[in-house]
């Protein structure tokens, strides 16, 4: 396992030497500022304006991050040919893999972070003191991430075998059609037959739920978040990731460079 | 070398001037603009699902901006004495189709969408079905069954629903306690000036929104006036009772001791009593003008 | 007979191409060659040989078609063969945002060294290869010459048994060269095996116990440089100044003159007899050399008889 934390640690520092990075997050910091300004124009409802905007920023540019980073992890590595040298030490291309994975996951973490105490701030500037009902936003916060996390290894995924144009795409049409995937499990359609309803609801349960991870609306009516959603969330992106990155892992090590 | 800094200058002022032209055009062009508009306010997509499908998994956003958006409608419209806020309902039903937990949207649809024009939109009906549907999102919100209640008694002066709205919502035992009250006062006897100063009290007190609040203290400056010349009337009656005459003037009322001053309306203009020897609204009275609008 | 440090038995590659990639285009077929522990081996061949692709087939970054391999006893599938084998890639390009000194700690953290050991050898691999006062500047800022010797470091840092590079000299300057052919000196004195690919002649002579040349993805033949291309030598060349005694000199009429200079070419057998008349007329004689067909002319009669096997083979629709 030293391989594949070596290969995190590179791709953190690599992100953290990465001024498009501090540029987003600036941006996000921006945003949750201009959430104050926003709620004040907005009559009764400053703090739930200062939630969503605050969560939305993280969350969208957390995806932004996680699929155009997410993709370029491993072909950057490809184009740029830095892969040719590093594959030929004694390193298995699954722990390559796992490595570049953990450190997007653990810049994720950070950047998210460092939003996140923004957003506090920018609460606690039209709201002081926080009740303890505004500790749950920590939770939506989390479950971004783990939001962010399944993207990477779906990004991860794609890159390993279509070009970076196509893999960003595929990852941004499946972080859409997961958002559905919920109203496709309910969907009522008169007119169709029962094998295609099956059908649609064996892909409403296979398609990454992306809903599973979205509690801004408890959070913005600053209602508790039950923790139950916490845990189960951790595992459905726990085991979902694992099963993407093995299948990247499957296609990476039978793939030919160049 | 030498060239450098002219040229650098020449084109800076170039920048500078083109800026310039820039500033003075964008103001010519919004003269044009208020010249020709014609308040075209349209909401294009009118559809909340849709927006709530397009909105991905931010909603609670989107429904935020919407619901901003029906607040300065109102404010803009209100501002320019313009009584026609068809898309106050569209924007609210958008509002709570995308977010229905967004509470204040419900309250200022229950107020504004109810009271007739030119203070709200004159749809009832409507406000009718957004208070519903807000009582069916948010179970446990009884303050919307009090929003209910105020609708029925003072738009649609229909008081039985309006009592069994207050009935409804003091089953909520963080309700406030006077509704279980009202709820009987109502049943027992309709419409009077004392119920009708009261909720509009609770709305001024407990509402932030200061469209709400200002509409709220309109509603209670006539309300006092009502209020005052009820209590006029009864001491212009106990005079009668007792001198066997009706009174001439207030002044008489105030002579024989069954008021203590001539009492002054809140604009400040002293109370008259009219050839019917009911009290009335002095002639100079602003209040005057908006007590016949309101009726 | 000690094992081969590099073995190779048939190992093939085809690509797919061509409309709906029906088509395939060997870019190497049946290589089978032996590379001996302790030999300086060089892979000659025009460009698109199939040197590359066998050296990536080696390091397992494209898989064969056909065919196996073994580097010193263990197949190239197993992973921890690379605990033993540097790899110089072609055209070398790291982590921009990296120093020198950065990457090759990184790269070295896969192998199995204390933090104190790979610390040391990256200064001593730095120093070797020339790069110790640009160590803490980002790789962005490198020339091509400095990223190949950045490479050519990583693939020595951890003292392997075999290494393998391809085409070290290019982008190099001829002081460059000269280093990295020191550099493959020094490590054929340690006893280690080299393979390297090139298509420049003179470093394979300067260089090769043995030479394998690789001509449209088939091996065409295993030897000593000379043994490749010496054979056909096609005589001798003089080069010499035109003679101060005045005596007449039939020589001076085959001779190509340049400014004072003369060159005469001329099969082995007259060699003597022309160096006599050239003395004999006083004449002042520069350098003697043999006329070896350039490793170009070489490789061109190879891809041309290729080319019209290839042609009878389709004419006969096979």
């Amino acid at each position: 396992m030293r391989n594949v934390w070596a290969v995190a640690a590179n791709t953190f520092r690599e992100a953290v030497r990465d001024r498009v990075l501090y540029n987003l997050v600036f941006f996000a910091l921006l945003m949750i500022g201009a959430a104050v300004l926003v709620g004040q124009i907005s009559i009764g409802i400053e703090q739930s304006v200062i939630v969503s905007l605050g969560l939305t920023a993280i969350s969208v540019i957390g995806i932004f991050i996680a699929i155009f980073i997410g993709v370029g992890l491993v072909s950057k590595e490809m184009d740029k040919r830095t892969l040719y040298a590093l594959l030929a030490k004694p390193l298995e291309r699954w722990q390559f893999l796992a490595g570049k994975f953990v450190g997007l996951a653990m810049t994720l973490a950070v950047n998210t972070g460092a939003m996140t105490v923004g957003l506090y701030l920018a609460l606690w500037s039209v709201k002081h003191p926080l009740t303890s009902n505004d500790w749950y936003l920590l939770a939506a916060v989390y479950l971004i991430l783990l939001k962010l996390v399944l993207i990477v290894a779906l990004a991860m995924l794609f890159s390993c075998f279509t070009s970076p144009f196509l893999a960003i795409l595929f990852t941004a049409g499946i972080y859409v059609a997961g958002l559905f995937a919920g109203e496709l499990r309910t969907m009522q359609a008169v007119d169709l037959s029962p094998s295609a309803m099956a059908v649609f609801r064996g892909v409403s349960y296979l398609l990454p739920n992306f809903e599973n991870f979205n509690v801004m609306g408890v959070v913005a009516h600053a209602r508790p978040v039950p923790l139950a959603l916490v845990w189960q969330g951790t595992l459905y992106a726990a085991v979902y990731s694992l099963v993407v990155l093995v299948g990247a892992a499957m296609v990476f090590s039978r793939r030919n460079l160049k | 070398m030498k060239r450098n800094p002219i040229r650098g200058l020449l084109l800076a002022l170039v920048v500078v001037a083109g800026l310039g032209c820039v500033w003075q055009l964008q103001k010519r062009i919004d003269g044009i603009q208020k010249a020709t508009a014609t308040q075209a306010d349209n909401l294009t997509i009118r559809s909340g699902r849709l927006l709530k499908y397009m909105s991905l998994e931010y909603s609670p956003l989107v429904a935020a901006m919407y619901w901003t958006r029906a607040v300065q409608y109102y404010g803009e419209k209100h501002r320019l004495h313009d009584s026609n806020l068809e898309l106050l309902w569209p924007l609210l039903d958008v509002t709570t189709t995308i977010d229905p937990h967004l509470l204040p949207a419900y309250r200022f649809g229950a107020i504004f969408l109810g009271q007739k024009k030119p203070a709200g939109a004159g749809e009832p009906e409507r406000a009718i079905e957004l208070l519903q549907r807000g009582i069916r999102e948010n179970p446990g919100e009884w303050r919307l069954y009090q929003d209910l209640g105020n609708l029925y008694y003072l738009d649609l002066r229909d008081y039985a629903k309006a009592s069994t709205a207050f009935a409804e919502g003091s089953k909520n035992p963080q309700s406030y306690v006077w509704m279980k009250i009202m709820a009987a006062k109502i049943a027992a006897e309709g419409e009077s000036p004392e119920t009708s100063y009261f909720l509009w009290q609770q709305i001024y007190e407990t509402s932030k929104d200061p469209a709400i609040k200002k509409n709220a203290e309109e509603h209670l400056i006539l309300l006092t006036a009502t209020l005052d010349m009820k209590a006029i009337d009864q001491a212009a009656e106990q005079f009668e009772r007792q001198s066997g005459r009706r009174a001439a003037r207030i002044g008489e009322l105030v002579e024989a001791g069954f008021l203590r001053s001539v009492p002054k309306d809140p604009e400040g203009y002293p109370y008259v009593l009219g050839e019917s020897g009911k009290a009335e609204l002095n002639l100079k009275s602003p209040l005057l003008e908006k007590m016949l609008l309101a009726k | 007979m000690p094992q081969p440090a590099i073995e190779i038995e048939g190992l093939s590659k085809e690509y797919p191409h061509g409309f709906l990639n029906l088509k395939k285009r060997k870019s190497l077929e049946d290589l089978t060659m032996q590379v001996e522990p302790g030999e300086v081996f060089g892979f000659l061949g025009p460009n698109g040989a199939g040197k590359s692709t066998t050296i990536k087939l080696l390091m397992r970054l494209i898989f064969p078609t056909s065919g196996a391999a073994r580097i010193l006893g263990k197949s190239i599938d197993d992973v921890s063969v690379h605990q033993q084998v540097g790899y110089l890639p072609e055209q070398p390009y790291f982590y921009d945002y990296l120093t020198a000194a950065e990457v090759l700690d990184y790269f070295a953290r896969f192998h199995r060294l204390t933090a104190a050991d790979r610390h040391a050898r990256v200064q001593a691999v730095l120093k070797k290869v020339g790069l110790e006062t640009a160590k803490k500047i980002q790789l962005r800022k490198y020339s091509k010459g400095m990223l190949q010797r950045v490479g050519l470091a990583q693939a020595i840092l951890h003292d392997p048994e075999v290494v393998v590079l391809d085409e070290p000299m290019s982008g190099l300057d001829p002081l460059g060269r000269r280093e990295v052919r020191d550099i493959i000196l020094e490590l054929k004195k340690q006893g280690r095996t080299v393979l390297f690919s090139t298509h420049i002649l003179a470093d394979a002579e300067m260089l090769c116990d043995r030479v394998g040349v690789i001509v449209g993805g088939k091996l065409r033949g295993v030897g000593t440089p000379g043994e490749m291309v010496g054979i056909q030598a096609q005589g001798m060349e003089i080069l010499f100044e035109a003679g101060t005694t005045g005596k007449p000199c039939p020589m001076l009429e085959k001779a190509t003159k340049t400014g004072e200079r003369y060159r005469v070419q001329l099969p082995e057998a007259e060699l003597y007899m022309c160096l006599d008349e050239l003395k004999a007329a006083g004449a002042r004689i520069l350098s003697v050399t043999q006329i070896k067909p350039t490793l170009e002319e070489f490789f061109m009669n190879l891809v041309d008889a290729d080319r019209a096997q290839a042609n009878a083979v389709e004419v006969s629709g096979k």
